[in-house]
């Protein structure tokens, strides 16, 4: 650049330019690539589509063309950008958006390519895009004592995955509560009771299955379920001791009475 | 000076502007057709090719993969479907005879906005820059390769700014700022400032994996009429991956015949267009004889030639 410049004023403004254009680019490059990961939001519950192979193997199969997207009839599937909490590319849905209509046939996972959408799956109500909670315990209008039931109605498996279990309102000492209780044996995760929740922010949401019920440890062992698998008590030979009542209280000493028809001061 | 700012002047004066443009038109045009194919569903309704350049499904019959990424997935052990398989096979034949970088010049979305880059560069005589070695893009591929074993992911799906652009493209998530549009323009101005031809001719390993692809592959240019060539060196401006070229065109001292045989060249046909002298064809890599020569006697030299900056 400096040798350059010796010739003629030229040819060092045009290396001047050139150096300018160099670096304003090579700033631009970091810029950009920074401004990818600065655009992340806080992120969504991203659901993935019915019959996705366990989140650990999805990205090993998925090679994010959006085959199952375009097939989605209800474009309730999008592709994942930077902050739709989901990897770059890869098929999600948001329930609260738009929930999965359970189609019967799942052109989603027949579209699949790869296998990162499981073609086993063909009885959409065996899927497990999620399990729904009902997180606002606080804001749900049944838990407030109203009748809503929206969740409960919009479940395309009404009565089995989400049920109305009848509890008493304490507050009122005299109503019942309609509760409405997800079995998460039956629910599917495709969010329609999310998508149906006449509050601001849903009450009821569908969570990724394990941060919805929890994980037992490996090594639980449930003693009753045992019992019934076992058919009889796991340990043989308990004795059975007599039960023991507490004993009526020994009789007290009865408290010295002062004269003046108080009891006297005790120390002991 | 002039060859290196505006290749092709020559026989756009001499030949007319389409004779010097025509493969560059044919690119282009495909490249558009294929993104066409994707967009005619969304846009129109009238669905011919869904999916992306990972993995497709034409007219509903025809499936397509990227082998690519078929590799990566094995790697992450897992064994894609049969529809899958299929498209990689598929893909795999047609490039191994077309010639593999032929994806990268009359496909790829990315090429567009590095020629357009090159261009520029080419335009505003931005000649330095980080210079990178080549074979850096083998590397890049065998770190995926590696990446994607050891994680259990098709790893370069995570960055991949070819399908990252052809996504935003056919998704419609270029046009909302998204990181399709970033990612491209971070990769244009990596092109236009920082290093010349640095994506696809240095870094990308998706081209190098389909340049590994297509090294047997038929569809070779040729530099048949190379007695004629009179060292104006616009070709090696021109060419994107200029090393390709020479063999070729100056073997025959060292017995070489006229085909561009190396696994790099893209088959863009650039060279074709700009040469004042008509000096190469698309061939086959049969006709690689010093007979497949057209003997021609050499032209006078007009002026001084610029031997000395061959290469």
């Amino acid at each position: 650049m400096t040798d350059k410049g010796k010739h003629t004023g030229a040819v060092s403004r045009r290396g001047l330019l050139a150096q300018t254009v160099r670096a304003a680019c090579g700033a631009g490059v970091l810029a950009l690539l920074l401004a990818v990961p600065a655009r992340k939001r806080a992120e969504a519950v991203a659901l993935r589509p019915p019959g996705a192979i366990a989140a650990d193997d999805f990205l090993s199969a998925c090679v994010r063309c959006g085959l199952c997207v375009r097939d989605c009839p209800y474009d309730t599937l999008k592709l994942s950008d930077i902050g739709d909490g989901q990897p770059l590319g890869t098929p999600f849905y948001n329930a609260r958006s738009v929930p999965c209509e359970m189609c019967e046939h799942i052109p989603c996972v027949t579209a699949c390519p790869t296998g990162a959408l499981d073609k086993s799956l063909t009885d959409i109500r065996d899927a497990r895009m999620g399990t729904a909670v009902l997180v606002g315990q606080e804001t749900c209008l049944n838990f407030l004592g109203l009748r809503c039931d929206v969740c409960y109605r919009v479940c395309p498996l009404i009565d089995q995955a989400i049920t109305l279990e009848r509890h008493h309102n304490e507050r009122t000492g005299k109503h019942a509560m309609f509760i409405p209780t997800v079995h998460t044996d039956k629910c599917t995760g495709c969010g329609k009771c999310e998508k149906g929740c006449v509050l601001d922010e849903a009450a009821i949401r569908v969570l990724p299955h394990n941060l919805a019920v929890g994980v037992l440890g490996a090594h639980y062992r449930l003693g009753w379920k045992e019992k019934e698998k076992a058919g009889k008590s796991l340990i043989d030979g308990i004795i059975d001791l007599p039960d023991r009542m507490p004993e009526p209280p020994a009789a007290m000493p009865s408290p010295e009475r002062l004269p003046g028809g108080g009891f006297k001061e005790f120390k002991p | 000076m002039s060859a290196e700012l505006h290749p092709g002047r020559t026989k756009a004066l001499s030949q007319g502007w389409l004779a010097a443009h025509k493969w560059l038109l044919a690119r282009r045009l495909a490249q558009f057709g294929f993104l066409a194919l994707f967009l005619t569903g969304p846009l129109f309704g009238l669905w011919i090719t869904k999916g992306t350049l990972a993995a497709s499904l034409t007219l509903n019959v025809l499936p397509l993969a990227d082998p690519m990424m078929v590799a990566q997935a094995f790697l992450a052990r897992h064994v894609v479907e049969t529809s899958a398989l299929v498209g990689a096979a598929i893909v795999l034949v047609a490039y191994g005879l077309v010639g593999g970088r032929t994806y990268c010049s009359w496909v790829c979305p990315v090429n567009v906005v590095t020629d357009l880059a090159a261009w520029l560069r080419a335009r505003f005589g931005l000649k330095e820059g980080w210079s990178l070695d080549r074979r850096t893009r083998f590397v890049v591929l065998g770190g995926v390769l590696v990446a994607s074993a050891a994680t259990g992911t098709i790893a370069w799906e995570f960055v991949n700014p070819v399908t990252i652009l052809h996504r935003g493209l056919v998704y419609g998530g270029l046009f909302t700022a998204g990181s399709a549009l970033l990612v491209t323009l971070a990769l244009f101005l990596f092109d236009l400032g920082v290093a010349s031809r640095g994506w696809c001719t240095h870094l990308c390993p998706v081209g190098a994996f389909y340049g590994l692809l297509g090294s047997r592959s038929l569809v070779r240019v040729t530099a048949r009429r190379r007695d004629a060539c009179d060292n104006c060196m616009e070709c090696f401006a021109v060419c994107p991956e200029r090393h390709v070229i020479a063999p070729a065109l100056r073997g025959k001292s060292a017995g070489a015949g006229p085909v561009i045989t190396s696994r790099d060249c893209t088959n863009c046909g650039r060279c074709i267009d700009v040469c004042a002298k008509n000096v190469f064809e698309f061939g086959t890599r049969f006709r690689n004889g010093l007979d497949d020569v057209d003997h021609i006697v050499p032209p006078a030299k007009e002026g001084p030639g610029n031997v000395a900056r061959a290469g």
